[in-house]
């Protein structure tokens, strides 16, 4: 693994650690569980160590973001590339997540909340994770995901849309998965 | 106006993204189409409720440590290389000038151990209250709260002042274990992230502050009036310098 000279780590220290936050969230939302999160989390920090110096300055945030983002798809690629391919994950969302036990915690606000997402597919999870959870302009969005600005918005209101009625009518859902 | 057509300027108009003239634009919409309306409150309660319900997860204190433990290697392997005599030579000759200089300097270098190791134990120590949320066990901003606090607890006298005037608001304090011996913590907080201070009693003399920067963590230690004051945060390292500038006055 190549090294980073003294001035260029403390510079990365400075610039790039204060969002190792940022990056396992994203890649926790993507992945959907902490534990592949922290994996691919450190393959990305390690590739934008490795990067570094092709940084020259502009936005840490979304510089790191980007190389979690695409880290995360790669892995998806190889590991679960249904879930890429799938529009809405609902199927594959009950294969691994609807046990009786995911289900009697989902009166919980947090589980709620946390199932909604997760059913929704990458596309839309990542751009409310980024807007709601990180605060990013559609800027920094269009720049993290490279996406033109008008999708951003699109996906946005499409993920909204999508989110707000997994959570108004969570009975319903429910009910046809008792069935 | 339709509102298929409306639909990214409601999120641009939602998101503050919108230029004035879009936004206005949108809102002579907004004045006569309820599904906008009723569609704004509803992107409200979400966002809200996207932003109050605590799922944002922070990344686990190994992740930190094997990123940190990558960019600070122990031992650093190298090509060895068919060394020359006149390599020999001028290793010896270096070996030499270093031993001068180890001489000369070697207090100072020790002090730069010693705050090497300092400034591992004080992050690990701000990165656990950071984890457990449980940054205060005196929450107040009443400076004499919180000395009194202090005072029934310590064997040194502490001044606990507030700089919420100028950007560091006290939140209280804590007791913490830093090598080995109980230390002082006050919390302040700046721009919403939250500062420890660490202090503890000392017998060295005093000492201009030194700045480092740990796991993406800055600090800023410095020795006065027989205390030693450590200052850990992920704000700017300008930020802590600020800070140390009130506490010194």
């Amino acid at each position: 693994m190549s090294e980073l000279e003294l001035e260029d780590r403390e510079r990365f220290e400075q610039l790039v650690l204060p969002y190792v936050d940022a990056a396992f969230n994203l890649a926790r939302w993507l992945l959907r569980g902490r534990a592949d999160a922290e994996d691919v989390a450190q393959e990305a920090l390690l590739r934008a160590c490795r990067f570094f110096r092709g940084f020259h300055g502009g936005d840490a945030r979304a510089w790191l973001l980007q190389i979690v983002r695409n880290t995360c798809y790669t892995w998806l690629e190889k590991n679960r590339s249904m879930e890429l391919s799938t529009e809405f994950n609902e199927e594959i969302h009950l294969q691994d997540c609807a046990t009786p036990e995911t289900l009697a915690i989902a009166s919980d606000d947090r589980a709620r909340l946390t199932h909604a997402l997760e059913t929704l597919p990458p596309r839309f999870r990542e751009v409310l994770v980024l807007r709601e959870l990180e605060g990013c302009s559609y800027k920094e969005i269009a720049a993290i995901t490279s996406l033109p600005i008008g999708t951003v918005m699109s996906s946005l209101s499409r993920a909204r849309r999508e989110l707000h009625s997994a959570l108004a009518n969570p009975a319903q859902k429910g009910a046809v998965r008792e069935v | 106006m339709k509102c298929e057509f409306a639909d990214s300027l409601l999120q641009g108009y939602f998101d503050g993204e919108l230029n004035d003239r879009r936004a206005a634009e949108f809102e002579r919409h907004l004045a006569h189409c309820d599904r906008c309306a009723t569609e704004l409150v509803d992107l409200d309660w979400l966002s809200g409720r996207l932003q109050l319900t605590p799922i944002y997860e922070s990344a686990p204190a190994s992740l930190r440590r094997t990123i940190n433990t990558h960019l600070h290697p122990i031992a650093r392997t190298r090509t060895a290389s068919q060394p020359l005599f006149w390599q020999w030579l001028a290793a010896a000759a270096a070996l030499l000038f270093i031993a001068f200089i180890l001489w000369k300097v070697s207090p100072e270098l020790r002090s730069d151990d010693y705050r090497a190791e300092l400034a591992d134990e004080i992050v690990d120590a701000h990165l656990r209250s950071l984890q457990t949320g449980h940054m205060t066990e005196i929450a107040s901003n009443d400076e004499r709260v919180v000395k009194g606090w202090f005072d029934a607890k310590l064997t040194f006298s502490l001044p606990v002042r507030d700089f919420a005037a100028s950007g560091f608001a006290l939140n209280g304090g804590r007791l913490d274990v830093v090598e080995g011996r109980t230390v002082a913590v006050l919390v302040y907080e700046h721009n919403r992230r939250p500062i420890n201070v660490f202090v503890w009693p000392t017998r060295e003399p005093d000492t201009s502050p030194h700045t480092g920067s740990r796991q993406g963590f800055q600090w800023v230690d410095w020795r006065q009036d027989k205390r030693e004051i450590c200052v850990v945060s992920d704000t700017s390292r300008d930020d802590l310098q600020q800070l140390n500038r009130l506490m010194s006055e």
